[in-house]
């Protein structure tokens, strides 16, 4: 049985059918005029071969080409999509499986900080009377590590609500270079939990690497194509409207192996994208379709996601704002144009501006996680763990974030109102008013114990003082103590044989000894 | 035979199942008889009231307690318990009157005049009852009056007042007075719960104890024997 992830039965919507129809009719504007300029040679090629408009524009040391795509294109690209993915698991029951037309969110973590933020607790004395302390938490920024990539796999592999994983951090150890990084990461979190895992690529030269590490995990290609038990995300698209060179390379190869891939832009509203909303709604969609269009001419059927991380600028500094409600706002927007053309979508929440855990993370993480769910994505990167936008990820953090995620699954479960429920509820309203108490407590048993009643919030102190921190930190070690199945032996044995770069302190069978 | 029969009301205390029609926690004493059966049950097999009482109403309340404190019960577990216990008091009652075994102590409680809430009143009754104290409870919107009329006639140890309100708690203050012209106010420890008083407020209008909640209450006219004692 594969994850259930949460339906959600009515999903919010924030703009009209009608509008919907006005921002598709724009991005397909946008893709004939002014087009897309590609700086991929073979896109550009591909795109002519099938019909599209492409001139070169400019030559030299950065040749590019300007692809005008006819609506015809993009439209029968959208038509022979997928409309049901599939993301496969070391464990078949952690298989995800998104429909491009049914609002059934999961949870998963991303993306990629190269920051990894250390958390440890100073006594505090107060001064006018000593005998009082308190307990405080301090952050500490370090570049992160394939070490801690194995934790942050290992932490969310028994975070109930995290539903598939993609790398936290950026691996910067000495013995990391780029010929060897995407195969560490990959075995990094393969080896540390049993969900799906997601990641980019560095280099294309490892993609067959990586590609046959998984082969060998699940026993062969067939295998492979039938529990995909890894997937990638490219950021072919730059904003505005530009096919850079090299992902594009990766992402066209991708296409080629079949394996589910993810068409991701990330324009900034006031930047890289118009500030209005309707501006960057009708480029992300144009972005996105065109990068799912470049998919299908590639190699038809191959599994794509309808990647949307749209962001506002901060007008302090220009710099991205997730923290924004604006952001949340293209989020939504981004569902019901994925839902449109029923490609399950990637969406974005929980990215906070927040430098370190605390109010501002909570709020700013809380608001878009449950906003943006509500609105029905497929595939919700929400963030566990992440802030200072994407450039520090802190595992207190994402224990934090799964608690709230925890309410929210709560919040979505369906109403448990129906006529026997009414029939009950009547019994016991005429039973409890005929008594003296006329108190239901007694009525509570079967329920709690039935799980129909949420839990407290697990990091609730004495209610008189907030230890959160102290008691999420706690939590964060009980699970970083608890095992995980790691691949076993023999495999691990074989990966290490034919799959060069790994870093021997990765096997953990090695290490034992 | 006795000794299964108080194995069986010890477990049912735990169970929280007051008659046989209860559910408790554990299905495989679905339909069987509870602790109001098993205490009869018990009294016709002629067991003692204190084996009853100890061996297994207290014992069972004992383990309720501990899984309270280890969080694997809750407030519901332990009010379904308490009741059950409550219930089995109120058999016993007559006995005990006849012997010479005491109760831990006789409790009159009200909600004080103008006030009609009643849920922690309620669940801080049915908890002492189910921690061994006679408990008395007057309702809610109880006049003055009759409060020191009871605490006169019947002469409780202790007395609880509840209120929800910032304008009614004032009655509180009033009902002290009240048992102080009667003359009666050293009899009798008062005890004050609910959601708009304070332990300041109580020491304000001279009452003994402000409770927070039903587990205080316990702790508190525990603290009040043992210092009798």
């Amino acid at each position: 049985m594969p994850r259930e992830g949460i339906l959600v039965r009515t999903p919010y919507e924030r703009i009209t059918d009608e509008q919907v129809q006005q921002i598709h009719h724009a991005s397909m504007e946008i893709l004939k005029d002014p087009g897309l300029i590609s700086f991929n040679k073979e896109a550009a090629e591909i795109f002519h071969g099938n019909g599209a408009d492409v001139t070169k524009v400019s030559s030299g040391d950065n040749p590019c080409w300007l692809v005008r795509i006819p609506e015809k294109l993009v439209l029968s690209a959208v038509d022979s999509t997928n409309k049901t993915v599939k993301l496969g698991a070391r464990n078949i029951e952690n298989i995800l499986v998104m429909k491009g037309d049914e609002p059934r969110v999961f949870f998963i973590t991303g993306s990629e900080t190269n920051t990894w933020l250390d958390v440890g607790f100073q006594t505090y004395v107060r001064k006018s009377e000593p005998a009082t302390e308190i307990r405080v938490p301090e952050f500490h920024p370090r570049r992160g590590t394939v070490a801690d990539l194995c934790k942050s796999a290992h932490v969310c592999e028994h975070l109930q609500t995290v539903d598939g994983y993609i790398r936290t951090v950026n691996i910067q150890d000495k013995d990391i270079t780029e010929d060897n990084k995407d195969v560490n990461k990959f075995f990094a979190s393969l080896n540390n939990t049993t969900k799906h895992v997601m990641s980019g690529l560095t280099s294309l030269k490892q993609l067959d690497n990586v590609v046959r590490m998984a082969e060998l995990i699940v026993g062969g290609k067939e295998q492979l194509k039938e529990n995909p038990i890894i997937s990638f995300i490219t950021c072919l698209v730059k904003s505005p409207l530009q096919f850079v060179e090299d992902t594009t390379d990766t992402f066209i190869e991708i296409c080629r192996r079949g394996l589910p891939v993810v068409v991701s832009s990330s324009p900034q509203a006031g930047t890289s994208a118009p500030i209005k909303e309707a501006g960057i709604m009708a480029q992300i969609n144009a972005e996105v379709l065109a990068g799912i269009t470049l998919s299908q001419m590639v190699n038809k059927g191959t599994p794509v996601l309808y990647g949307s991380v749209p962001v506002r600028a901060r007008m302090d500094t220009l710099g991205d704002s997730y923290g924004s409600v604006e952001t949340s706002q293209y989020n939504i927007d981004c569902v019901q144009m994925a839902r449109f053309y029923k490609i399950p979508n990637y969406s974005t929440s929980g990215v906070c501006d927040a430098k370190v855990p605390g109010q501002q993370s909570s709020i700013e993480r809380l608001f878009s996680d449950l906003v943006v769910t509500l609105s029905g994505p497929q595939f919700l990167h929400c963030a566990y763990g992440l802030l200072d936008c994407n450039a520090i990820f802190c595992l207190l953090q994402a224990v934090l974030d799964d608690a709230h995620f925890q309410m929210i699954k709560f919040l979505l479960k369906p109403a448990p109102i129906g006529e026997k429920e009414i029939a009950e509820t009547l019994k016991q309203i005429r039973e409890v008013v005929a008594t003296p108490d006329k108190m239901y407590i007694r009525y509570i048993r079967p329920v709690m114990r039935s799980g129909e009643i949420s839990s407290p919030y697990p990091f609730e102190g004495d209610l008189t003082s907030d230890n959160v921190f102290a008691m999420a930190y706690e939590r964060m070690n009980e699970l970083l103590a608890k095992p995980v199945e790691h691949i076993d032996s023999a495999t691990t044995s074989k990966i290490f044989q034919e799959i060069p770069g790994l870093l021997p302190r990765l096997n953990v069978y090695e290490e034992r000894r | 035979m006795s000794e299964d029969i108080i194995a069986a009301l010890k477990e049912n205390v735990i169970q929280g199942r007051k008659t046989i029609d209860d559910e408790g926690i554990d299905e495989a004493l679905s339909g069987k008889p509870g602790v109001v059966e098993l205490t009869r049950s018990a009294l016709d097999n002629n067991i003692p009231l204190e084996t009853i009482i100890n061996q297994g109403l207290t014992a069972g309340m004992q383990v309720v307690g501990d899984k309270f404190d280890t969080k694997e019960y809750f407030i519901p577990d332990m009010l379904a318990s308490a009741e059950a216990v409550g219930a089995a008091m109120e058999i016993l009652k007559p006995l005990l009157e006849a012997s010479n075994i005491e109760t831990k102590g006789k409790f009159v409680i009200a909600t004080v005049k103008g006030d009609i809430h009643d849920i922690g009143k309620n669940i801080v009754a049915i908890l002492l009852r189910g921690a061994g104290y006679e408990v008395d409870d007057l309702g809610t919107d109880v006049p003055t009056e009759k409060i020191v009329e009871v605490v006169m006639e019947s002469k409780p140890q202790f007395l609880g007042l509840s209120a929800l309100l910032t304008t009614t708690m004032l009655v509180m203050g009033e009902v002290v007075e009240a048992l102080k012209k009667s003359g009666i106010r050293d009899k009798v420890k008062v005890l004050i719960g609910g959601a708009a008083v304070s332990d300041e407020y109580a020491k304000e209008i001279g009452a003994d104890a402000y409770c927070t909640d039903a587990f205080h209450a316990i702790n508190v006219l525990d603290a009040f024997r043992e210092a009798r004692v």
